[in-house]
């Protein structure tokens, strides 16, 4: 007994103030790009070519979050001149289309649907599906219900079973094997329900578009409502587009 | 010995050099070796020109060997004479159509059809669902009764699936079907553009991006000839440590959580995120995504990196061993943790456990020491104290690992990097050769094998998770437990779904 006391005093509180403080990642961070599309030609193709994930379209400009990895080749190899990686950690989109953008993301919050708010909006339960994800999209979500996120102070819990859940989330690119699992807790989630994909596996299939092992793209599947990217989204990704999506 | 060629890690050899036995000799040899104490870290089939081959790399005391074979449509089956290579030849049967007879378990693996679109050895229509043509194990008797778990469990984690044969609260046989994350690595990594294969290889298993980009990133410059830099080794071993890190520190505290005992399950929470957060220090991406390049590393540690860790491992490390100490001394802890899923010496030698899987059976084998790559040959090894094969052993492991991964990245830190990032470009592979490499991740044994053709294109990809080998350890470990024993069991493995399904 006198060692918990001892470390709940060592530990303290460390519940973040976010959303209502703002939060600083570390400048390493890659959040949302910024875009220069003045500079030359030959080096917006020189980046779109040699990008793993064959996100940049050099033509017009922009870049496809649903596909991005942030691995940063693109920012590393124009020395920031093209394709710079702001701290900006909001990059949830309501919308497909967004997802491919010059660095100007719309606001989540305008996008959202309103019934959804007013269903959701003070208690939503969703319900995780790993479907072929790498574990580090699960595990990153995992952690908003540790102290420092504690989600539930928000109303918003993963829970058991699809019966009890508003919604699924899900994650990985969808193997051929997880399908049949992934539509069965779909359908036995009650309607209204919500679909999130999270990560870029879940967009658009990730590191590993184009197996034939996989779907690839959870839209094609299930209307997608709230996409989340990132290879894996930070959890203040997660955390802000559940917030701007359903509060 | 002529049989086997003996090899280092990581070391580029020349596939003519490797001996091709006949199928008989090369049976022979490689259960000699697996009987006398040896184990296997890889055995696979592959392609050339058409004929159909299969080449094994074995490991003991002394070092690490390869060997290879032409293989006929159907053999005799390793595993009828030694349980080292059941997962082995399940797989090859199910990657290549070939049959192992007299395989005492033959059942698929991942659940895929083969790749050479021969008849499929399980019987299997791939259009249907999991498990296809194949019932599970029955317990038969009036008072067993059966509970199936998953795909989709009740957390938030990867999805596989549990069959338990119980007698009342007890489990008399768990079955353990994986395949549900099944993306098809192997096949990719041959037949994508090398931009694309470090990204694979860092969605390999996310939670170990570390593990596996260093075993491709090695195996890349040993066929490329390129040479890396002492500084990007040791920011590559700092970064595989912090990997360890968080990993253990996030496991003890699930542990504590599956003992409701909540304290130490939410500060170790937290605690996990600090040594995330330092990858993300050093990476930009809290799982160390886009560091480790072939050359390199894509992103130094500089002074300003350097001392953020400096001063977070300052601070981290009292509060880790604080709460080591509040878990590992709580009596409702020790009584759940002692005794529990045992996995004996024996047993775990058997199935060649490895990591702390296997060290806390008593099998000390730690990559780090036996075939050191990076840094590590400069480093101290580890010593683990308590053996037992149970969670309370498995537990204990990871504590001991956490205390030695602290030591070993002050030490690191305290030297002097000099390195400049790489860009991950394309390198010509040397052709018709072979490389291996191992290193230890947090979960044990990762090795990747690679052999390249007369153009010097890739011509098989291997890769093997620690998980590969350890999921029978969880199987064994909870033969006649309580079934309510099982979420501590399972995550006192805590095995990676992707990993093992590629």
């Amino acid at each position: 007994m006198l060692k918990i006391i001892q470390n709940r005093m060592e530990q303290g509180c460390r519940t973040s103030k976010y959303p209502k403080t703002p939060i600083t990642l570390n400048k390493r961070y890659r959040g949302l790009p910024k875009i220069h599309k003045n500079c030359p030609a030959s080096l917006k193709k020189k980046c779109a070519d040699q990008c793993p994930q064959d996100a940049i379209d050099a033509d017009n400009g922009l870049i496809d979050l649903g596909r991005c990895v942030f691995c940063g080749h693109c920012e590393t190899l124009s020395k920031g001149d093209f394709v710079q990686f702001t701290q900006n950690f909001e990059l949830g989109v309501a919308k497909k289309e967004h997802l491919l953008t010059d660095g100007n993301l719309p606001r989540l919050a305008e996008h959202a649907k309103a019934h959804f708010k007013k269903l959701f909006g003070r208690s939503l339960q969703l319900r995780q599906v790993s479907a072929a994800g790498c574990n580090s999209c699960e595990a990153d979500t995992n952690v908003l219900n540790t102290p420092f996120f504690d989600l539930a102070r928000f109303g918003i819990q993963f829970v058991a079973s699809p019966r009890h859940a508003d919604g699924i989330h899900v994650t990985g690119p969808i193997s051929r094997n997880m399908q049949a699992a992934l539509l069965t807790t779909y359908e036995a989630v009650p309607s209204p329900k919500v679909v999130i994909a999270s990560g870029s596996c879940s967009i658009s299939g990730g590191p590993f578009r184009g197996s034939p092992e996989v779907v690839g793209d959870l839209n094609s599947l299930l209307p997608v409502d709230l996409y989340i990217p990132g290879c894996p989204p930070h959890p203040l990704t997660t955390l802000h587009a559940l917030l701007n999506y359903f509060k | 010995m002529d049989n086997l060629l003996k090899i280092g890690n990581g070391e580029i050899v020349k596939r003519s050099d490797i001996p091709h036995l006949s199928f008989d000799v090369f049976r022979r040899e490689l259960l000699d070796f697996a009987v006398n104490g040896g184990q296997v870290v890889h055995y696979f089939a592959y392609e050339d020109d058409g004929v159909l081959k299969v080449m094994a790399v074995l490991r003991n005391d002394d070092g690490l060997y390869v060997t290879g074979s032409d293989v006929a449509e159907a053999y005799h089956a390793l595993t009828a004479d030694c349980e080292k290579f059941h997962m082995f030849e399940r797989e090859i049967a199910e990657q290549y159509g070939v049959r192992p007879n007299d395989h005492p378990w033959l059942k698929h693996v991942r659940y895929h059809a083969n790749y050479r679109n021969r008849e499929d050895v399980f019987g299997n229509d791939y259009s249907q669902d999991i498990p296809g043509n194949y019932e599970y194990f029955p317990v038969e008797g009036d008072a067993i009764h059966e509970v199936a778990v998953g795909p989709v469990h009740a957390g938030i984690i990867e999805p596989g699936h549990f069959r338990f044969q119980c007698i009342g609260e007890e489990v008399l046989h768990l079955e353990i079907q994986l395949g549900y994350q099944h993306r098809g690595v192997e096949k990719m990594l041959l037949e994508v553009p090398r931009k694309r294969m470090p990204v694979i290889v860092e969605g390999i298993a996310g939670d170990t991006a570390i593990g596996h980009s260093l075993c491709y990133a090695q195996a890349m410059e040993a066929l490329g000839s390129v040479a890396v830099d002492q500084g990007a080794r040791i920011v590559r071993s700092i970064a595989h440590e912090l990997e360890r890190l968080a990993n253990h520190i996030g496991d003890l505290g699930a542990l504590s959580g599956d003992v409701a005992f909540n304290p130490p399950a939410a500060y170790f929470g937290r605690l996990r995120g600090e040594f995330l957060n330092l990858l993300m220090v050093l990476s930009g991406n809290r799982f160390g995504k886009g560091l480790v390049r072939p050359g390199g590393v894509a992103y130094t540690m500089g002074q300003e990196q350097r001392q953020l860790l400096i001063d977070k491992i300052k601070e981290t490390k009292p509060e880790v061993e604080h709460v080591c100490d509040l878990l590992f001394t709580a009596h409702t802890v020790q009584a759940r943790f002692d005794l529990t899923g045992t996995v004996d010496r024996e047993t775990a030698e058997k199935l060649g456990l490895v990591g702390y899987s296997g060290r806390a059976s008593g099998l000390a084998y730690d990559a780090r020491v036996s075939f050191p790559t990076e840094c590590y040959a400069e480093l101290p090894a580890n010593m683990n104290h308590k053996t037992d094969g149970d969670v309370a052993s498995r537990a204990t492991v990871r504590r001991e690992e956490i205390e030695h991964s602290f030591l070993l990245i002050e030490t690191l830190l305290a030297k002097n990097v000099e390195t400049e990032s790489v860009l991950a470009g394309e390198c010509k592979l040397a052709p018709s050769s072979f490389v291996v490499t191992i290193n230890e991740g947090w979960r044990g044994e990762i090795s990747h094998c690679l052999l390249t053709d007369a153009e010097g294109g890739i011509l098989r990809y291997k890769v093997k998770d620690p998980s590969f080998h350890n999921w029978t350890g969880l199987a064994m470990s909870l033969r006649n437990q309580g079934i309510s024993d099982f979420p501590l069991c399972n995550k006192s493995f805590n095995l990676s779904y992707c990993g093992f399904d590629l």
